[in-house]
């Protein structure tokens, strides 16, 4: 069943798919800022909880600091399997309806 | 303790040498197969994501982020961990905004993809302008550092420095390409991943591999204050405006954005970023150990000594745990690192000039290949000498301010502009000219009156504009530029251009 481009623009299905990837990227950008501004606003504010001891020597501070980084990867890690398993899978059903 | 560090040192020279004999030969090899457009501009989009990845590390990991900030951790303690953070936030920004759009719609530069649908003279001359402004200060920033680090790591006098800098990247790119720089980047990438981490290794091996050992032995020299965080956030304002540069500006730099068509399609530019913000993630998590290691085993005073600004501390940690042989290795990957890093930025200004300027204003967007090649050729000779030239007439000077100027342009000027052309349908050709010259200028001029520069560099007693780093004011101010002038002046031709681009955009059909 072959589409023309705007049918296909004009689908439901590529909407839908559109949508998606725009509530999947803001949601995840959100998200970046909260861990990013959220440890940039604790060391502006929190200086003398980040300076608490964790371990004997290891303090909040450092642990939030590698935390920010970390969680900031596990975002993109988590944007991609999303892409990988669903995203990829719409569209190569899309572009199959447009031959 | 006594050191080499600044003379010629044999190890240095051997390492160095073995690097430019290498990446010379990989770049007789390119040569060879870079004769179209598309091979000296995207490397005929023959590299793979995971390459892409590396490439990218390659290129944002730069001298200043290596001997920089293990150095202001050595002397300033936490506080250049809040430094080292705020370098990573940007990739995965970069995923969930642009980088597969950015993929699917442009060809060679991100220009591309802000004309698809606009006219396309005015934008190409106002992003051309954005662009290579962007790489200028950069490249600035880059070159002095060069010269200064050059000097004291291998004694040579700056002009010298400059001199071998600019001549080495230029044979790279104008003979290599977009192959060769990539492939040097990849090397270079490799080089100071493995050198930092065999660095930490044998670094944190004196504390029995914890490193809580090691923050222990921070706090029984220096106090716990060196563990806690200082001085670097006062001003909550300045430090989200200062966030906002570093995280968004990634999503503007040419040299950045330009690595994405060397890969074939979307997907693998996706796997790109991944790879990039795995290694960079990695990169900054240990670059502290490196400096916390350097501060508990030599001191502050031997770092201190060497270069006030602790630029040093990584070079001479090398040297302390693995004898000169290992310094000179970490000396020659640091100068590896400034040329991969210039080469980058040589090409992307390049290609600013010939395929925006010339090629798409110049002549219409019709030029014969061999004619864009040597255009493109004749373009990275100019920006290269200029490269040499600017390093040389800014010796001396404070360029600290460069960085923070580059991405402060870049998240006003070009993102803005790069986002609303991607997701806007009813952006128009005057809001994105608008958007992208209002946000350069003001971020430039805000810049120039505030502490940074007004107070730190000129000298005057009080600053006229109050924040360290505009972004917050500048990014905003060409955003609504952009959304205002294009919703008093719509383009309906465009607007009808955009449902057929979204195929595009989103499905990948068309792209090049």
């Amino acid at each position: 069943m072959a589409r023309s481009t705007k049918e296909i623009v004009e689908s439901q299905r590529f909407k839908a798919l559109v949508r998606k990837r725009w509530s999947v990227s803001i949601i995840l950008t959100v998200l970046l800022f909260v861990i990013y501004y959220g440890y940039i606003l604790t060391v502006a504010y929190g200086k003398n909880f980040l300076a608490e001891k964790v371990g004997v020597y290891t303090n909040y501070g450092i642990i939030f600091g590698v935390l920010t980084i970390i969680l900031s990867w596990l975002l993109t890690v988590f944007y991609v399997i999303w892409a990988n398993s669903s995203y990829d899978k719409e569209v190569d059903e899309l572009k199959k309806e447009l031959q | 303790m006594q050191t080499t560090l600044g003379q010629v040192n044999a190890s240095s020279v051997f390492f160095f040498i073995i690097f430019i004999t290498f990446t010379l030969l990989i770049t007789y090899w390119a040569a060879k197969r870079t004769k179209t457009a598309k091979q000296y501009y995207a490397a005929g989009r023959s590299v793979t994501g995971f390459q892409n990845g590396l490439a990218l590390s390659g290129d944002y990991m730069s001298a200043a982020s290596f001997l920089g900030i293990a150095g202001m951790v050595s002397l300033k303690g936490y506080d250049g961990m809040i430094y080292a953070t705020g370098w990573l936030v940007g990739w995965p920004a970069l995923m969930f905004l642009i980088a597969e759009p950015l993929r699917n719609l442009g060809k060679y530069t991100f220009a591309d993809v802000v004309a698809y649908r606009l006219n396309q003279k005015p934008i190409r001359i106002a992003a051309a302008i954005g662009g290579i402004l962007v790489l200028l200060t950069y490249t600035i920033g880059q070159m002095v550092g060069a010269g200064n680090l050059i000097k004291l790591m291998f004694g040579l006098p700056y002009e010298v420095a400059e001199l071998i800098v600019g001549c080495v990247m230029l044979m790279y790119v104008l003979f290599g390409g977009m192959l060769a720089t990539t492939w040097v980047q990849i090397i270079k990438a490799c080089l100071l991943l493995g050198g930092v981490t065999v660095l930490m290794l044998i670094g944190l091996s004196k504390f029995g591999f914890n490193p809580g050992e090691l923050y222990g032995a921070i706090e029984k020299q220096y106090t716990a204050t060196m563990l806690n965080p200082g001085g670097l956030i006062t001003s909550p304002l300045d430090a989200v405006s200062l966030g906002l540069a570093l995280m968004l500006g990634l999503l503007g730099l040419p040299h950045i954005l330009m690595r994405f068509y060397t890969v074939p399609d979307a997907k693998a530019a996706r796997k790109s970023v991944i790879w990039a913000t795995t290694f960079i993630g990695y990169f900054y998590c240990i670059i502290p150990i490196v400096g916390f290691t350097a501060a508990a085993l030599m001191g502050k005073e031997i770092i201190k000594k060497i270069d006030a600004g602790g630029n040093m501390a990584a070079p001479l940690l090398a040297e302390f745990v693995g004898g000169t042989a290992f310094m000179g290795f970490i000396a020659a990957v640091a100068f590896a690192t400034i040329l991969a890093v210039v080469a980058g930025l040589t090409l992307a200004a390049a290609s600013a000039m010939s395929h925006d300027l010339f090629v798409n204003v110049i002549k219409g967007g019709k030029a014969e290949e061999a004619e864009q090649v040597k255009i493109a050729r004749m373009a990275t000779i100019i920006f290269g000498i200029a490269a040499i030239l600017l390093g040389i007439a800014f010796k001396g000077q404070n360029v600290a301010y460069m960085v923070g100027l580059t991405f402060a342009i870049a998240c006003s000027g070009n993102f803005p502009a790069l986002l609303l052309s991607i997701v806007w349908k009813r952006f128009t050709t005057k809001g994105a000219v608008w958007a992208i010259i209002i946000g350069s200028v003001s971020a430039t001029l805000f810049i120039t009156l505030s502490p940074t520069v007004w107070v730190e560099v000129l000298k005057n007693p009080k600053a006229i504009f109050p924040l360290r780093n505009p972004a917050i004011v500048s990014m905003t101010l060409a955003f609504a530029v952009g959304i205002i002038l294009s919703l008093i002046a719509p383009d309906k031709a465009a607007e009808a251009k955009f449902e057929e681009e979204k195929l595009r955009t989103y499905l990948g059909v068309g792209a090049e």
